[in-house]
């Protein structure tokens, strides 16, 4: 009996940018009908692999095989034609255009719409009931779930006849429970022989679903193994290339006084949409409270208002029962900063860095004003700004130790901590946290959970934002979860676990009414 | 990590593209029956071969440094200022008030009241685009671009109905008086064989002046960290508690400041009165140099110095070579235009592949010697 020949086969790929070797000497196989991962941290080379497998770029050497049979992959045409689908981590859809004008979009039979409209109607109810797939044809996609619009995407490749299909990172917008959804499709789809990579950074996930797992170090595979071989510990040293801490050594708290207090804020947008709905909290000295949610219920706004970039339409906030203008002229991040109230903000590429600046101007962000680093007068004194920078890339790991490198050319893990080492080294009495470790390295994750805690052991209150589960379980002192603009009640990390949080975070609690 | 070194990126670059564009210039002359070659040297003798040439070429320079360090400023916050022209204009109305309605005892206190009332003319004339941009999103391109039509109108309004000066034809104000007159290159630097007749003045400093109070503004001042950080990013801006609004204007104002100084070189060091279209297109030009500068004041500088060569050498070309006409010289400062603006990147790209290139071959040398 001859093995069919694996679904795809990579043979030493390799692809450089500029100096960058993102990929080297690649080869990987993945036998038809099997769900294979691929780990790695930020910057491995994951994507770069993929987007060659799909026709983003051309790989400088290397050949790839499906299905046994040479095929080059110039574009993305010539990957739907060999099989490949591919679905985005940010998704690709129009989001004012139903999901069957979606569906069709780039793959209309003729220049009149209406019989391909017909015909995916029909293969779509067929694809439902096939893989258990089901949305509605005519829902508008801004009008869908996240979960279900991620259906569409797989609905989009299945109807190209996708036969391999990639998913990069497809959980890190869902709920616990869309995620399990997702898994069980997966299912069904390799059960109908379909052939699915997945990357992820979740190494949970895959050991639930995967078969395979293929591990990926500075654009090298270092390993690739059969899942029940391995366990979530050995995968994450392959991919750190040393021992790593998986869970957050913690103490018990010791909280102190009250030191921020939000009462019934309010937050309604420029479209004039209510985004925070009275939310009521407080944090006190020497405690991380956590706030879980799915992206978009309103976790950002409640940290843009916290940290002075949004006026608030209602509530009071006090900081050491002194209030804390939320609408005035004074109300910014420079006067937040002056009262004691540092931020991470979720996004570090767009708001906690000047991606163009070099690291010592970024070093500075937010506190240019601060005494120490004027000259006199009129200037600012760069040299004390690159004495404090280099000082603080020291203490704080960052790599290369280089004030005059741009942010933009440092790895996530270390502009991470280019802006972890300027918020927390002021030791604020508050620190706002958003996604601390999104797009981080394992190595930074571990690094950047230290100096958290570090500075609650100081005696300092910290509100925690994260989209990340575990990340949330296992820093937190309290936890709230936030759904739709309100808090849907708080818990003890101790005394909850994923799945009561995963419901919360779906607006389902449990007895309604109770707090 | 860069792609390309920095003197790649700021000398190499601007002079491939010149190049070009001066050789495809060499074939429209050679088109119209000339010898490029001829027409090349007649302009660059025209230009730097005598005191007299150098007169124009750094007179029109000090009128493109100006301009080009408004439109340099604005850039450094991401704002597109192409309202030189009628900040400009403005400017010359502020000087023309300054030196019309008060007897300075001295041209230099005379030049100071002069850059006052200039750069607060300009300034104010950039505000209200500044305002609209800033409160309203009204996008600052369109609104610059149409107050140069109203600045050019006012302009002809004031000339001929209030500053005309009672019984003469052309609408220009009076003389300024002789006590205000700024010392040209013939007082300062006769021992370099400039002529009294030069239109070159001691303006030329004012504009070196402000090459080195914009450096120190965009590179050492916390106004201009907060520019250059508004300009990157506004999304981070707003998180370090910079505020756009206030950004907007300061930048605006001091841009069209800038551009309204340009008045002091024309309007008091040459004509020495208010004439119509004194601004001659400087407020355009002002945004090609600034672009080919890299926003740098040094790039702006010798930019301008570059235009300033045109301007002056296409004269004198026009002059010896009938066959070549105004227009023609239009053509050609045109092309600089588009190769050193518009078509940067078409030299930009090729040169950054082929560092990348060079780049990835030494680091191969390099690690084929046993590193570990």
């Amino acid at each position: 009996m001859t093995t069919p020949p694996p679904a795809i086969e990579l043979k030493g790929i390799s692809k450089a940018f500029g100096p960058v070797q993102a990929n080297q000497d690649i080869s990987m196989s993945v036998a038809k009908g099997a769900i294979h991962g691929i780990v790695g941290e930020n910057g491995a080379g994951k994507s770069t692999l993929m987007s060659i497998l799909y026709g983003f770029y051309k790989a400088d050497k290397g050949e790839i095989f499906i299905n046994g049979q040479a095929t080059p992959i110039p574009d993305s045409q010539a990957a739907i034609r060999a099989g490949i689908g591919m679905v985005h981590q940010h998704f690709k859809l129009v989001e004012n255009f139903s999901v069957v004008e979606n569906v069709i979009l780039g793959a209309e039979d003729g220049a009149m719409l209406q019989p391909s409209v017909s015909k995916a109607r029909k293969v779509l109810t067929d694809l439902a009931t096939e893989y258990g797939l089901e949305v509605n044809p005519d829902a508008i996609i801004e009008d869908l779930s996240v979960g279900h619009q991620q259906r569409v995407e797989i609905l989009k490749q299945l109807y190209r006849h996708a036969d391999i299909l990639i998913l990069d990172e497809p959980t890190g917008v869902l709920t616990p429970a869309e995620a399990d959804q997702l898994f069980r499709i997966l299912e069904r789809l390799k059960a109908e022989g379909k052939t699915i990579i997945l990357i992820t950074h979740k190494l949970r996930e895959i050991m639930e679903i995967t078969d395979t797992v293929s591990v990926m170090r500075r654009g090298k595979m270092t390993n690739t193994v059969k899942t029940e071989d391995t366990s979530p510990q050995q995968l994450a040293e392959m991919m750190v290339g040393r021992k790593v801490l998986l869970e957050v050594d913690k103490t018990p708290a010791n909280p102190g006084e009250v030191v921020l207090n939000v009462q019934d804020l309010r937050v309604v947008d420029g479209a004039g949409v209510e985004r925070l709905k009275g939310v009521s909290f407080n944090i006190r000295k020497g405690e991380i409270l956590g706030i879980a949610g799915v992206a978009g219920n309103g976790q950002t706004e409640l940290l843009e208002v916290l940290g002075g970039m949004i006026a608030a339409q209602g509530g009071t906030v006090t900081l050491k029962n002194q209030e804390i203008d939320l609408t005035g002229k004074h109300s910014n991040g420079q006067t937040r900063r002056a009262r004691g109230i540092a931020h991470v903000p979720e996004d570090r590429q767009t708001e906690g860095l000047i991606m163009p600046f070099e690291a010592w101007e970024n070093a500075a962000f937010g506190y240019h004003q601060d005494d120490k680093y004027q000259a006199n007068r009129l200037l600012m004194s760069n040299a004390a700004i690159k004495a404090d920078c280099a000082e603080k890339m020291e203490r704080y790991d960052v790599r290369p130790p280089n004030p005059r490198l741009p942010a933009r050319n440092f790895s996530g893990g270390n502009q991470q901590k280019i802006v972890v080492a300027r918020e927390m080294d002021r030791t604020p009495d508050l620190l706002l946290v958003g996604q601390p470790t999104r797009g981080v390295d394992i190595g930074a994750i571990e690094f950047i959970h230290k100096q958290i805690l570090a500075l609650r052991d100081q005696g300092k209150a910290i509100l925690l934002i994260s989209v990340e589960l575990d990340e949330i379980l296992g820093l937190s002192d309290r936890i709230a979860v936030m759904f739709d603009g309100q808090l849907m009640g708080e818990r003890l990390p101790e005394e909850t676990n994923e799945n009561e949080l995963g419901l919360l975070m779906a607006g389902i609690t449990e007895t309604k009414g109770a707090a | 990590m860069d792609k390309m070194p920095k003197w790649a990126d700021v000398i190499l670059i601007p002079l491939i593209s010149v190049a070009l564009a001066l050789i495809v210039s060499g074939f429209v002359v050679l088109f119209i029956g000339e010898n490029p070659l001829e027409a090349m040297a007649i302009m660059v003798r025209g230009a730097f071969g005598s005191a007299y040439g150098w007169g124009y070429t750094l007179y029109y320079a000090t009128n493109f440094i100006f301009t080009g360090l408004a439109v340099a400023v604005a850039f450094h916050a991401r704002l597109f200022n192409i309202g030189g022209e009628g900040q400009a204009a403005l400017g010359g109305l502020g000087v023309a008030i300054v030196l019309l309605n008060f007897g300075w005892p001295h041209w230099s206190v005379a030049l100071v009241a002069a850059i006052v009332g200039s750069a607060i003319f300009g300034a104010a004339w950039a505000a209200v685009p500044a305002y609209l941009q800033a409160k309203r999103g009204s996008h600052i391109v369109i609104t610059t671009i149409m107050f140069n039509y109203i600045a050019a109108a006012l302009l002809v309004y004031l000339l001929v109905n209030v500053f005309r000066v009672e019984g003469s034809m052309t609408p220009e104000t009076a003389r300024f008086a002789e006590s205000m007159h700024l010392p040209n290159a013939a007082d300062f630097a006769g021992f370099l064989g400039f002529r009294p007749s030069t239109p070159l003045n001691f303006s030329f400093f004012i504009a070196i002046l402000c090459c080195v109070g914009v450096w120190l503004l965009i590179w050492r001042t916390r106004l201009g960290y907060e520019i250059r950080a508004f300009g990157h990013s506004e999304s981070a801006a707003v998180y370090a508690g910079i505020n756009p609004t206030k950004i907007i204007m300061i930048t605006m104002l001091i841009s069209g400041g800038l551009a309204g100084m340009m008045a002091i070189n024309v309007v008091m060091g040459e004509a020495e009165r208010l004439v119509l279209d004194f601004t001659e297109g400087a407020g355009f030009v002002g945004i090609a140099v600034a672009l080919m500068g890299r926003s740098h004041p040094v790039g702006v500088v010798l930019a301008a110095l570059l235009f300033g060569a045109l301007y002056q050498g296409g004269a004198e070309l026009q002059f010896e070579m009938p066959a070549v006409s105004r227009e023609m010289i239009v053509v050609i400062q045109a092309l600089v235009i588009l190769f050193t603006g518009a078509l940067d990147n078409m030299v930009r790209m090729p040169m950054e592949s082929l560092f990348l290139s060079l780049k990835r071959r030494s680091d191969a040398a390099g690690q084929s010697t046993p590193a570990e």
